[in-house]
């Protein structure tokens, strides 16, 4: 059985460490949050904040504290409250040690698209190419192939880049791969996936 | 010199013109300037450019600008919440050039720090590298982003001192404080004004040397995404 979202969630949470200051993206990412048991992670949320509590209870909304999604929040003890350029700083400046984000495709030399699609309706990058570009530890979670069943690992993106030469750990639904010298590498299976499986569901170069 | 001002109005006087570059504080909807948006609607001026993370949504913040097609240019990282702007982009209406949300936010830290330009990693090998200048650093490529130096500021606060000290609360700071550096003229409208000596020196967020005029009044401070956890959770 392949891993659904919570179970990649999980997976993606043993890649944090004690100490560690993360961002986490939208959709999958943001799960993450939910495994990481007695660890002590600090979560970064771009639009200013480090230590970012959990969704506020019915009542306690503040419109002035919310995440990058723009989804109300709560902070903690540790909580500190910055601005965009601080924030961003401390992103190019390589001080957030990690960055868990979804994406569209994901090519063996590490290139990553997540932000548009020609012909469709384009918002922006937000914040994705600077922590891409940034952060010191790039983990993709997402699905290995499309809705059509295409694989979403790539020997090439197809899709204008957020970022190139920058993943260096991709987790999906069938394993865990890490972008080394010369393509992919396989560092594990799902539950009831084999090797096999995740080759044949694999366009980029498996190497090793 | 005084430095409040009684309204909105009163405190966009002898400022806005067609055609000018306004540099706006906020994300998403959280610490906009609401009061000076409306003000700028009421004022007429045209084909503005905004450099503004967002758009607003329909009807409210920016998108209010956008309804009375005042605004011919954005310059965000990341828009579309808003169906008359997609609207009008997508008929070409309206220009938008997408910034990196780092770079939109250096940018105007740049630009009010008078650094004409700065290199970065973000966006090496994208679309957004075209055109650019790149340069290597110690082995790495970095591409050469411009300093925004923007003919007017408008951004939001929490609490201002009448010299103009700011100080913001929680996330509504975000673009706020570089927004406001890199305006010739920066407006800030607060939820109050308090008297000269009440805010702790050391607790000020942007020093009043960067803000000329204020205003005070009330927020509506709309929540774009509520989310919320169930009591019984606890």
């Amino acid at each position: 059985m392949p891993w659904d979202r919570n179970q990649m969630a999980a997976r993606a949470a043993e890649e944090l460490e004690d100490g560690m200051y993360v961002n986490l993206g939208i959709g999958i990412p943001t799960l993450v949050a939910n495994y990481v048991g007695d660890k002590d992670i600090t979560l970064q949320s771009e639009n200013g904040m480090l230590g970012m509590g959990p969704f506020p209870f019915e009542g306690d909304e503040d419109a002035d504290l919310i995440n990058a999604g723009k989804q109300t929040i709560t902070e903690l003890s540790r909580t500190s409250y910055f601005d965009s350029a601080t924030s961003f700083g401390m992103i190019r400046g390589g001080k957030i040690a990690a960055a868990i984000l979804g994406a569209m495709e994901v090519a063996e030399n590490g290139d990553l698209a997540n932000w548009m699609i020609p012909g469709k309706l384009v918002k922006g990058m937000g914040g994705a190419m600077d922590l891409v570009a940034g952060v010191g530890r790039v983990v993709v979670v997402m699905d290995h192939t499309n809705k059509h069943g295409d694989s979403k690992v790539l020997k090439e993106c197809t899709l204008p880049l957020t970022g190139k030469g920058v993943v260096d750990r991709i987790i999906t639904n069938l394993g865990v791969l890490d972008v080394v010298e010369g393509g992919l590498k396989i560092v594990e299976c799902a539950d009831g996936v084999t090797e096999d499986d995740l080759r044949a569901a694999t366009q980029a170069t498996i190497v090793g | 010199m005084k430095k409040v001002y009684g309204s909105a109005d009163e405190a966009l006087e002898g400022v806005l013109s067609d055609g000018m570059l306004i540099a706006a504080g906020g994300f998403g909807l959280c610490g906009i300037p609401e009061l000076l948006i409306d003000g700028i609607v009421k004022s007429g001026v045209k084909d503005l450019t905004v450099a503004s993370n967002n758009a607003g949504v329909d009807g409210f913040g920016l998108g209010k600008l956008l309804d009375t097609r005042q605004i011919k240019k954005m310059i965000s990282s990341y828009v579309g919440e808003n169906a008359e702007f997609m609207r009008q982009y997508l008929s070409g209406e309206l220009e938008l050039e997408f910034n990196p949300q780092g770079t939109l936010a250096e940018r105007m830290r740049a630009g009010g720090a008078g650094i004409p330009g700065f290199y970065t990693k973000t966006g090496v090998g994208t679309v957004i590298a075209e055109g650019k200048e790149v340069k290597e650093f110690n082995g790495e490529e970095y591409i050469l982003e411009e300093g925004i130096f923007a003919d007017l500021s408008i951004v939001k606060a929490w609490k201002a001192d009448d010299t103009g000290n700011l100080v913001f609360r929680k996330t509504a700071r975000n673009f706020n404080p570089p927004a406001a550096m890199c305006g010739k003229i920066c407006i800030a409208e607060v939820e109050e004004i308090v008297p000269r000596g009440s805010l702790d020196p050391d607790l000020i967020h942007l020093p009043g040397i960067y803000v000329h005029r204020i205003i005070q009044g009330d927020h509506e401070k709309r929540i774009e995404q509520r989310t919320v956890r169930k009591r019984e959770e606890a």
